[in-house]
């Protein structure tokens, strides 16, 4: 079988510790807290207030804005309190805490949606709260709802997990494999793209092997294996690996007539149609030297990282860093208070040592910026650019290309902070563009 | 505690991603460098005797307090732990001729730490070779002394009153030496220079170990001989390519001098244009200048060349060009 590939990036050691690891629920703990911005795009608007008694799967926050999705209570029980936190970003967001009552009495309004045309499709795919699970959050009805006139002729089924230590998506393609291809199923039909690629990394032979068996069945599936090298689960690169076709600079995957989702996000479509039960659960890899039980578990949106922590033997020794999400692009955290979000793929908990951050020492111009970028940037020029305040020329080297991968980094011998002056950089480039 | 939990208000590492590196470091690569020089400065001291190591360690030693100094007169912070003073002190050593005296070494480090790399920045910043520019230098100030070379302990011409280079020999019409004893080292040269055995060694472990790519060495060396053979003193396509592979710096400058990260470009496609101007050069020097050697000036042009050479080799836009 053909091995697909992309140009630059690097190799991070895969650190899959935990493929073997089944996951295992960790049912309903003692305090849930739901923010109402899981999602790019439009914040909720919380439809509860405190001391509302809520159940499993009632829409508890919702906006009319197109670009957004509804968010739902993952649990029966008290709201204690609506009030603005503080979750990752540095802006304060509503958030919605509930006291379980452990009975997880399911809502009255949980019935599969009625889906007869394109438009109840798109609709239903809304109301399920789905943003795409792969950790960029975007929601999934945009997605599946292009301009007019835009012609699709490919579905990409993202299932690569390039990222290391992440394996909740290998663990989902061995677990709910039937799902998967049922949910494409209703994807293909429903927009009427005729074939659907799903793109998975050499390195997961036996999700492969399952893959393939199942796509047997079905002559506009395929499974493509893509070299497994970081980032090739970056959308851009995922593209070009499998299609050839390069998304230009400022565009969308549309553009090319390509449609990628994640392959968590067409599973969980699958088992929606079919229960009506909104997102209120995801499978989460837990790891990281912090970490006493590594592992695969299916936790309920809103369930604080502390109680996802002890639920895998908590720490083994105090952590220097926890991250949410993958080493290379997730999202480091400054409390383990805070909740597991829709997007949430994995969270690591690094000891103080693997934690760290190294020293940064002059650029030495080796080039190893330039050849690890799959964007074709030049990160040191940037770099250098955002360093010394020539913001004049940072369109010049196209800053606003870079995808933030952050290969970049991790391949300088002088361990330089390029993506993170490249983001202040586009930061200052949008400013400026606001004028 | 045992249980696993810890009260977390010491997450200082709250930072933004990528949150993991890879092994490699600047005093790593450093590292690697200084290790792939040590058979050639090993055939240096078995073929020109313990002065070499002399030379060695002096141009070592001045090259890092050299460093130091200059940056505590700078008032910056000390890097003499990146380990790449060491690196141009070997190198400049390596590329004398054994028996120079000590104190024109020891102008040749100061020349290339202070002048042309401190003053310029320090590490990263130096648009020459450092190492090459001093030899540049002291070929200047004191061309005699440095064109004169030590014949080999081990070389079986006893009767040799002044000693010629394998290059020398062919400008002046002298006797041409063995390619054998030219690919072991057995003639005479700069310190380091002599034996191709010995550089490719390096070379290898240099690759082995991802520091250089193999497109500056081999299109370098390819360059130089392709051109040796077209221009050959005879008429055209008459040279003899591997005598002039194996002669001079050539071996050194290719594997050691042009790969220097700082003074060559960035990208493959201008690393391929730099190492062919570098090989082209090198033997329009040896063939039609007063010089016997043209590596160092070969690789020192294109070096000033490297600017240009990033310019024009600029990687294409990703999704520049129509393609759907």
């Amino acid at each position: 079988m053909k091995i697909h590939n992309f140009k630059g990036g690097v190799h991070p050691p895969h650190s899959k510790n935990t493929m073997n690891c089944p996951s295992v629920s960790i049912g309903v703990r003692e305090k849930i807290i739901i923010p109402m911005v899981q999602h790019i795009g439009a914040p909720c608007q919380a439809l509860v207030k405190k001391g509302d008694y809520v159940k499993v799967g009632q829409v508890i926050g919702n906006t009319d804005a197109f670009v957004s999705a509804p968010i739902h209570s993952s649990v029966s029980g008290t709201v204690t309190a609506v009030e603005e936190r503080i979750i990752s970003g540095s802006r304060p967001v509503v958030c919605v805490e509930i006291k379980p009552d452990g009975l997880q009495a399911v809502s009255e309004d949980i019935a599969p949606p009625v889906v007869d045309s394109r438009e109840s499709f798109i609709r239903a795919v809304r109301d399920s709260g789905l943003t795409g699970l792969g950790g960029a959050g975007f929601p999934a009805h945009v997605k599946l709802n292009p301009p007019k006139g835009v012609k699709i002729d490919t579905l990409i089924i993202n299932a690569a997990e390039c990222e290391p230590y992440i394996t909740s998506d290998y663990r989902e393609c061995l677990e709910n494999t039937a799902d998967i291809f049922e949910g494409i199923n209703h994807v293909l039909k429903w927009t009427g793209i005729p074939r659907a690629i799903i793109g998975i990394e050499d390195n997961k032979p036996e999700a492969i092997k399952k893959l393939s068996e199942a796509a047997n069945g079905f002559s506009n599936i395929t499974v493509a294996r893509l070299k497994s090298r970081y980032p090739q689960g970056a959308e851009k690169m995922l593209i070009k690996a499998l299609t050839g076709r390069e998304v230009p600079p400022g565009k969308l995957p549309h553009d090319v007539s390509c449609l990628v989702m994640n392959v968590a996000s067409v599973a969980f479509i699958a088992g929606y149609l079919r229960t009506g039960m909104p997102l209120i659960q995801k499978r989460v890899t837990v790891d990281g030297s912090a970490v006493r039980n590594p592992g695969n578990v299916l936790v309920l949106i809103g369930t604080p990282i502390k109680d996802v922590i002890g639920s895998c033997g908590g720490y083994s020794s105090e952590p220097g860093k926890l991250i949410m999400g993958g080493p290379m692009m997730g999202v480091s955290l400054y409390s383990d208070d805070l909740p597991v979000m829709k997007y949430t793929n994995a969270i690591l908990a690094f000891d103080s040592r693997d934690g760290s951050i190294p020293d940064e020492y002059p650029c030495i111009r080796c080039g190893r910026c330039v050849r690890a970028c799959p964007m074709n940037l030049l990160p040191f020029e940037i770099d250098r650019l955002v360093r010394a305040r020539m913001y004049d020329g940072l369109e010049s080297v196209n800053i606003t290309d870079c995808i933030e991968c952050g290969c970049c980094v991790y391949t300088c011998p002088s361990k330089r902070l390029i993506v993170q002056s490249i983001r202040l950089g586009k930061d200052i480039v949008r400013r400026k563009a606001k004028k | 505690m045992d249980k696993g939990e810890y009260v977390l208000d010491n997450l200082i590492n709250v930072s933004s991603s990528p949150h993991i590196r890879s092994g490699v470091t600047t005093r790593r690569l450093m590292l690697d460098v200084i290790i792939a020089l040590i058979p050639a400065s090993a055939a240096g001291i078995y073929f020109f005797g313990l002065r070499a190591a002399l030379l060695i360690a002096v141009t070592v030693a001045s090259c890092v307090l050299f460093e130091y100094l200059t940056r505590k007169a700078l008032k910056r912070s000390n890097t003499i732990g990146d380990l790449s003073a060491v690196v141009t002190g070997l190198l400049l050593a390596l590329n004398l001729p054994p028996e120079l005296p000590l104190w024109m070494a020891i102008i040749g480090s100061f020349f290339a730490i202070v002048i042309v790399k401190q003053l310029f920045g320090g590490i990263g910043q130096n648009f020459l070779n450092p190492a090459l520019a001093a030899r540049a230098f002291l070929v200047i100030s004191y061309g005699t002394r440095m064109t004169t070379w030590t014949q080999p302990s081990t070389y079986a011409a006893a009767d040799a009153v002044s000693f010629a280079t394998p290059l020398g020999a062919l400008k002046e019409g002298g006797q041409l030496p063995d390619l054998i004893d030219m690919f072991i080292g057995n003639i005479g040269g700069s310190t380091g220079e002599t034996s191709a055995l010995a550089l490719i060694i390096g070379g290898i472990y240099l690759l082995a170990r991802g520091v250089i790519t193999w497109h500056i060495p081999v299109v370098y060396i390819g360059t130089a001989g392709l051109f040796a053979w077209i221009l050959g003193r005879d008429g055209l396509l008459t040279g003899n390519p591997l005598f002039h592979v194996l002669a001079g710096g050539l071996m050194i400058g290719a594997i050691f001098m042009a790969t220097d990260y700082t003074t060559s470009p960035m990208t493959v496609k201008g690393m391929v244009i730099y190492a062919a101007g570098c090989g082209i050069l090198t033997i329009l020097f040896r063939m039609y200048t007063n010089m016997p050697e043209g590596v160092s000036y070969a690789i020192l042009l294109m070096n000033v060349a490297v600017p240009i050479i990033d310019r024009f080799t600029k990687p294409g836009r990703f999704g520049g060009a129509a393609n759907v």
